[in-house]
């Protein structure tokens, strides 16, 4: 095991890239620590796999390095990484039986026919398939196709990572979360470097320590469950996190207020000059919807959730989102919305602007 | 609830019915008639029964023509099949050059038989064709008309030669349909080469693969026109395959009667192993899933 490095890392799958917009993945350095789990979140082709592949050694980075602890591994075949993958679509070998197809790994290395035996069975208990252990792998269902994908990733273990790319798209959402569960044990108990890709924001906050959000090419920000909520850093990150994510609106800020469509909204810090394109951010949580002071919006549905009810409304021209209380009343003449001042941030071209006086985070 | 019954339907199948009767149901009876019966010419004909049958059974022969035919198929399936996979293994995947071996592979297909047959009855004579020439040049002494083993190998290397495309473009598609997850988890997996052919390509390609051996089964089995134009069956009987001897029989000497009786039984041969194939391969596939 080993922490795994990207230095300077960038990948186009174009063979002669003219600029940035022909990266599939723009110039990164990040550094996977050893024995962490982290989640890969991001829109669909923004690079996730990408990256995975390229750690994996399926794929040949056209710049930068990849390096394992202190081994540059750029140019190592994946047989010498050790690493396992889940792919997002169930990969079985169709005329193995299922337990050749968790031993397969192992036997390929030569491992001890005990040991073998041992770990198909621990592996095969993992995933609820003791009783089909004989049956040939070809006619089983997507969701025990994918258990065994998901077996053959986790049976060796002695791997440097284990990266899982949107592993339970195929699997129906009871078993998801069994699954899910799983690994998570199964990380606590091993202590192997994990880096689980997906799409839903709910499995990447609920699976992964550090959760890092890719947007376009680019790793936007590297953080837990409750930063990537409270300072997203960057508008994808506010906008993609959070049901629904949080509310942008076109701001000039001047010291600490905000000045939006000819009103005066107070923020919770004060700012430096900021330039570019201004935009405030608050998340529907910390707005609140009120009759007689704030912005005026006019009320379009209530959508009632159970736990709460999201509001939608419309603040000149724009959608705005807001979340009450499952008690709340909401009246008609409740027209107006106030924003809670330390929970705005501050954007510049889609960046997180940090307040003056302090430091600037890291991007 | 009741269906409504309406029989007009089965008057949909009667183009397709007549088609088949005039294509194949007929001319097939008028050889069931001629097995049966006997002539001298001028249009006569006697009842013979099941003499013509019960000769042919016993004639050695078609017992050798038989032998030879196997034979043939044997090496042919033993040859192109695995010749065929590897070179569809070794096809470029995508681009240019993939698009060039397909068309490259697809050009033998393509040619007329009796075009193939003359072709290699030039390229094998010693006087005038390239290959003749060149091997007789090299010492080897090679002469198709005259050495039975080597009119055996021309014939051979010209089948293989005329076919194997059509079994390494079957296996082609079976293996584009692969998906590239399959080869990325088998790296993962450090499987070797060996294996990623027997348990993720080979498995895949099993289908077309049936196909394939059954198509080049039943065409070898009924092979005419090639080795008629390169040897005529010879020398001697050499390579007188079946449909050979068939031709001499019905056209040559002009017995309709036994030739009628061979057609038959040669007809239910082809059937019979065909189907025997086909269904030992199914049900193989379908024990595999019940398990």
């Amino acid at each position: 095991m080993a922490k795994i490095t990207l230095s300077n890392l960038a990948h186009s799958y174009v063979p002669q890239p003219k600029g940035p917009q022909d990266f599939a993945l723009k110039e990164m350095d990040h550094v996977w620590e050893d024995g962490a789990s982290y989640a890969l979140l991001g829109s669909s082709g923004c690079g996730k796999t990408t990256l995975l592949n390229i750690i994996s050694g399926l794929l040949r980075p056209s710049q930068g390095r990849v390096l394992f602890g202190d081994r540059d591994v750029t140019d190592a075949p994946t047989a010498e990484r050790n690493i396992a993958q889940v792919f997002q679509f169930p990969v079985v070998y169709d005329t193995m039986t299922v337990r050749d197809n968790l031993a397969f790994p192992l036997r390929n290395r030569g491992m001890d026919a005990d040991y073998i035996r041992q770990r198909v069975q621990a592996i095969a208990q993992m995933i609820g398939m003791e009783a089909v252990l004989d049956r040939k792998a070809r006619g089983l269902t997507a969701d025990a196709k994918q258990k065994i994908s998901l077996g053959r990733g986790m049976v060796r273990q002695d791997v440097n990572a284990i990266l899982f790319d949107e592993p339970l798209t195929v699997i129906d959402p009871h078993m998801k979360w069994e699954l899910r569960t799983q690994l998570k044990s199964l990380h606590r108990e091993f202590n192997h470097t994990m880096i689980y890709v997906t799409h839903d924001q709910t499995e990447a906050l609920t699976f992964a320590e550090k959760v890092v959000v890719m947007y376009d090419g680019r790793v936007v920000q590297i953080g837990t469950a409750q930063e990537l909520f409270e300072t997203p850093a960057h508008t994808f990150v506010g906008y993609f996190i959070g049901s629904p994510g949080m509310n942008l609106l076109d701001a000039r800020i001047e010291g600490n207020v905000a000045h939006i469509e000819g009103s005066v909204v107070p923020l919770g810090a004060g700012y430096g000059p900021v330039s570019g394109r201004t935009q405030i951010g608050i998340r529907p949580e910390f707005v609140r919807l009120s009759a007689s002071e704030g912005l005026p919006v006019k009320l379009r549905r209530v959508e009632d959730v159970g736990r709460h009810k999201i509001v939608r409304a419309e603040f000149f021209g724009r959608e705005i989102n807001i979340i009450a209380d499952e008690g709340a009343e909401i009246g008609a003449d409740m027209t107006r919305v106030t924003f809670r001042p330390e929970r705005i941030s501050v954007y510049a071209d889609d960046w997180r602007v940090a307040p003056a006086g302090q430091l600037g985070e890291a991007a | 609830m009741d269906k409504p019954v309406n029989n007009k339907a089965w008057f949909l199948v009667l183009p397709v019915l007549v088609l088949v009767a005039f294509s194949a149901v007929i001319p097939l009876m008028t050889v069931v008639n001629y097995s049966v019966q006997d002539t001298f010419g001028n249009n006569v004909f006697f009842w013979a029964g099941l003499e013509w049958f019960e000769q042919a059974l016993s004639s050695s022969r078609l017992h050798d023509a038989l032998l030879r035919q196997i034979l043939f198929s044997v090496i042919i399936l033993a040859i192109q099949v695995p010749l065929g996979i590897f070179v569809a293994l070794n096809m470029p995947k995508r681009g240019f050059w993939a698009s060039l071996c397909l068309v490259l592979m697809a050009l033998p297909l393509l040619i007329p038989w009796n075009v193939v047959g003359t072709i290699w009855q030039i390229f094998g004579r010693v006087d005038i064709g390239l290959l003749g020439y060149t091997l007789d040049k090299l010492g080897i002494n090679y002469n198709y008309t005259a050495n039975a083993i080597d009119a055996w190998v021309t014939v051979i290397v010209m089948d293989v030669w005329h076919w194997t495309s059509l079994v390494a473009l079957l296996c082609y598609a079976g293996l584009q349909s692969i998906p590239d997850a399959y080869y990325q988890a088998a790296k993962i997996d450090q499987a070797s080469r060996w294996k990623v052919f027997r348990y993720i390509e080979l498995p895949k390609m099993q289908g077309v693969l049936l196909i394939a051996i059954l198509l080049r089964f039943m065409d070898s089995f009924m092979i005419y026109t090639e080795p008629f134009v390169v040897t005529g069956g010879g020398p001697g009987n050499a390579t007188t395959f079946l449909s050979i001897d068939l031709v001499k029989m019905a056209i040559g000497q002009f017995d309709l009667g036994p030739a009628a009786a061979f057609s038959i039984m040669y007809f239910l041969v082809i059937m019979l192993i065909s189907w025997v194939f086909y269904t030992v391969m199914t049900n193989l596939d379908k024990r595999e899933e019940m398990q």
